[in-house]
């Protein structure tokens, strides 16, 4: 999903209309996504789709919507166009996050329950492998240049380093406690990792996986067990960071190269997963708790409005 | 695959690449009758607390595969009437320096005071008196299993945000029941209920499963609880002798809370967020049962043995003591927050499971009970009211 994020953030720089971009949020409770249109920031359209929603991600041409539908053991395509479920494609047990790699062809996905790494072709539509991890895989991230994928299981508290043609395992290190999300950076140099239970995020060397740094997030008025950190978005340009703070109820925005906490933006409640809008102009957060998207404005450094969404949204993707 | 894992596992473990790090686990339990069930839908848990540290085990060899250390669950049970000198004495000899231990009050006492126990470092998982995290608190014993007073004051939390504040306590005749009622009384003083009836059931335990059982219980319970009115009945029966009999059956209707009915307690199978979902997935598919606290208290145990290893790359018995006693020590126990051990009596700070018989109902503690340290610390004796002293 990282890859598609940069891409899209690359295509940006081409098409500056901003705020054109459509906003796709998965709402795990009430097995719909909602859209919501970046221009006039409401919902336009609910989508119906298979049980409990969590992981969203663009297909590379931006036709398609891929949505996890645990309950459903399955990965459902969203036709853009018509707003429809097309099709599903085999996910192994349980899905939640995923990462769409930059060949088009395949999916890479986190089997929660199965302590695996399923790898699914499709075109195809099948998995062509499963890569064992520790217990509990969740973050998913694929490098911009393809080469290699990461992977996070949250009990055993790792991250993974896959190599993304050999399929095989290249190294296993020790983060902090429960490893969410996993993200690349955009010059494929470093990779960031949030610990939901530690509060904290930790940026490593891709190459060597050497820790660079370790961000915390310390918020007065907000005891330390409830500062979670879950979702990271990485700028393109490479400068800023977000990272979603899940019940402390904000998002942090971080100086990607002194790793210094900025500000923190104060949205909804439980904070999960955030999406960068395609020319970076925006952050949008799914708030699992208070059934709504907070929009950021980050050029002014406020927060716009809170969209209301279905109950208990999740994944949150943006659209050009 | 597996060579390839192996490998990497090796090529962690540095240099001294042959060296995989074994810990061994000890895990003390003690012989104890059959329990007699309730409900034709209760199941068989003769290996309870046991499946959970078995569970925590496995779970640290998936990790442990990575980081070259790997864990081995040395299994002893007391025998009925013996003292647990021997088996203590059998643990330490064969070099295991953590126990889980899943034995009542007593024999843990009696555990930890062996002088094979000086240098072992005991994980309590079952016994729930107050007073062992406190006057009989001891630096070689930690806590995985809530005290009675957290979870009175996780039911008190639960029960006053929903201004349920007048509450009719029926108390069983064990002293587990007399002691669980100590710390109900003492959460509606902390948090501001009022106890306006109290009784205790007098009846002979019995057997529900008898044909036509429910005509006798729908007699006994409406004349037991026909009493002056209250808003909720707070029941404390840890035997499970009765308990299971009042909800739906009570001469008022109120609903009942305590061990039955709206529970508090450290874990329940039907709780499934914050990722319990794949903890209940895997520990079914061990046990072939849903998984209860104590066994959620054992594998918490093992696992915080298993973080220990993992995070101060040790298997030396200090160094990992001392990490657990730290304030860097925190637990993912799949209950939305880090759980680490309190430092002024080896309590295990956690949430508590406010649970009903098919749902999640809440999770103490409840929004607005602050604390200037841990919001989870309002559960249970904090630091300055401890009476302990190492």
């Amino acid at each position: 999903m990282q890859v598609l994020i940069g891409a899209v953030l690359m295509l940006a720089i081409a098409v500056s209309a901003a705020s054109a971009e459509t906003v796709y949020v998965s709402n795990e409770q009430d097995n719909t996504l909602s859209v919501i249109d970046g221009t006039s920031l409401t919902v336009v359209a609910t989508i119906p789709v298979g049980r409990r929603p969590r992981g969203i991600g663009l297909s590379t041409d931006r036709q398609k919507l891929y949505v996890a539908v645990g309950d459903d053991n399955r990965i459902d395509v969203v036709d853009l166009k018509t707003h429809k479920v097309g099709g599903s494609l085999p996910s192994g047990d349980d899905p939640e996050l995923f990462a769409v790699h930059p060949d088009g062809r395949r999916l890479f996905v986190a089997n929660e329950n199965d302590n695996l790494v399923s790898v699914l072709d499709i075109p195809e539509r099948r998995i062509i492998t499963e890569v064992e991890v520790g217990v509990e895989p969740e973050g998913m991230g694929v490098s911009p240049d393809g080469r290699f994928v990461v992977n996070t299981s949250e009990t055993t508290s790792m991250l993974h380093v896959i190599d993304a043609e050999t399929l095989e395992l290249v190294d296993n290190v020790l983060v902090d406690t429960r490893p969410r999300v996993a993200q690349i950076s955009a010059d494929n140099r470093q990779i960031w990792v949030s610990s939901e239970l530690r509060g904290s995020v930790s940026v490593f060397d891709a190459a060597t996986r050497e820790p660079l740094a370790k961000i915390g997030f310390e918020i007065p008025g907000v005891p330390r067990e409830l500062v979670q950190a879950v979702g990271i978005q990485l700028t393109a340009d490479g400068s800023r960071a977000y990272v979603a703070l899940g019940p402390a109820n904000r998002v942090a925005e971080v100086d990607a190269k002194t790793f210094k906490v900025q500000r923190m933006y104060l949205v909804g409640q439980r904070v999960w997963h955030i999406a960068l809008s395609p020319d970076g102009s925006r952050l949008y957060s799914a708030n699992g708790n208070s059934g709504d998207v907070s929009v950021i404005d980050l050029k002014e450094k406020e927060v716009l409005k809170s969209i209301g969404v279905g109950r208990s949204p999740w994944g949150v993707v943006v659209a050009p | 695959m597996r060579w390839f894992l192996v490998l990497v596992a090796l090529f962690l473990a540095g240099s001294a690449a042959a060296d995989t790090q074994t810990i061994l686990v000890g895990l003390l339990a003690q012989e104890r009758d059959a329990a007699q069930p309730v409900s034709p839908l209760d199941r068989d848990s003769s290996d309870e607390g046991v499946a959970g540290a078995r569970l925590g085990i496995a779970d640290n060899n998936t990790t442990g595969r990575f980081t070259g250390q790997r864990f081995v669950l040395i299994e002893r049970t007391i025998p009925r009437g013996s003292n647990p000198t021997d088996a203590v004495r059998a643990l330490a000899e064969k070099g295991v320096k953590f126990v889980i231990a899943d034995l009542d009050a007593s024999l843990l006492l009696e555990a930890v005071s062996t002088p094979e126990a000086r240098d072992l470092l005991f994980l309590n998982t079952r016994a729930s008196e107050d007073a062992l995290r406190a006057e009989s608190c001891r630096p070689n014993l930690l806590h995985t299993a809530p005290s009675r007073a957290m979870l009175a004051d996780a039911l008190a939390q639960y029960l006053m945000s929903k201004r349920w504040r007048r509450w009719f306590l029926v108390t069983g005749r064990s002293p587990g029941d007399r002691l669980m009622a100590d710390a109900v009384r003492r959460a509606a003083t902390r948090f501001g209920a009022e106890i306006v009836v109290e009784k205790e059931w007098a009846f002979k335990p019995g057997n529900a499963r008898t044909d036509t059982g429910h005509v006798t219980l729908q007699t006994e319970i409406p004349a037991f609880t026909q009493v002056a009115d209250y808003d909720v009945l707070v029941v404390t029966d840890e035997a499970n002798e009765f308990g299971e009999y009042l909800p739906d059956r009570t001469f008022r209707p109120r609903p009942v809370a305590g061990t039955h009915g709206l529970k508090a307690t450290a874990w329940s199978p039907v709780s499934e967020q914050w990722g319990a979902a794949q903890l209940q997935d895997r520990f079914e598919r061990l046990a072939g049962r849903m998984m209860g606290a104590l066994d959620y208290a054992a594998w918490t145990a093992a696992r915080s043995v298993g973080e220990a290893a993992f995070r101060s790359r040790s298997s030396d018995p200090a160094v990992m003591t001392s990490y657990l006693r730290s304030p860097d020590f925190i637990l993912s126990g799949f209950k939305g927050q880090g759980q680490s051990f309190r430092p002024w009596d080896g309590q295990m700070r956690q949430p508590v499971l406010i649970a009903g018989p098919r749902m999640l109902v809440s999770v103490s503690p409840q929004p607005g009970y602050l604390h200037q340290g841990s919001e989870l610390d309002t559960l249970g004796f904090d630091g300055r009211e401890s009476r302990c002293r190492f």
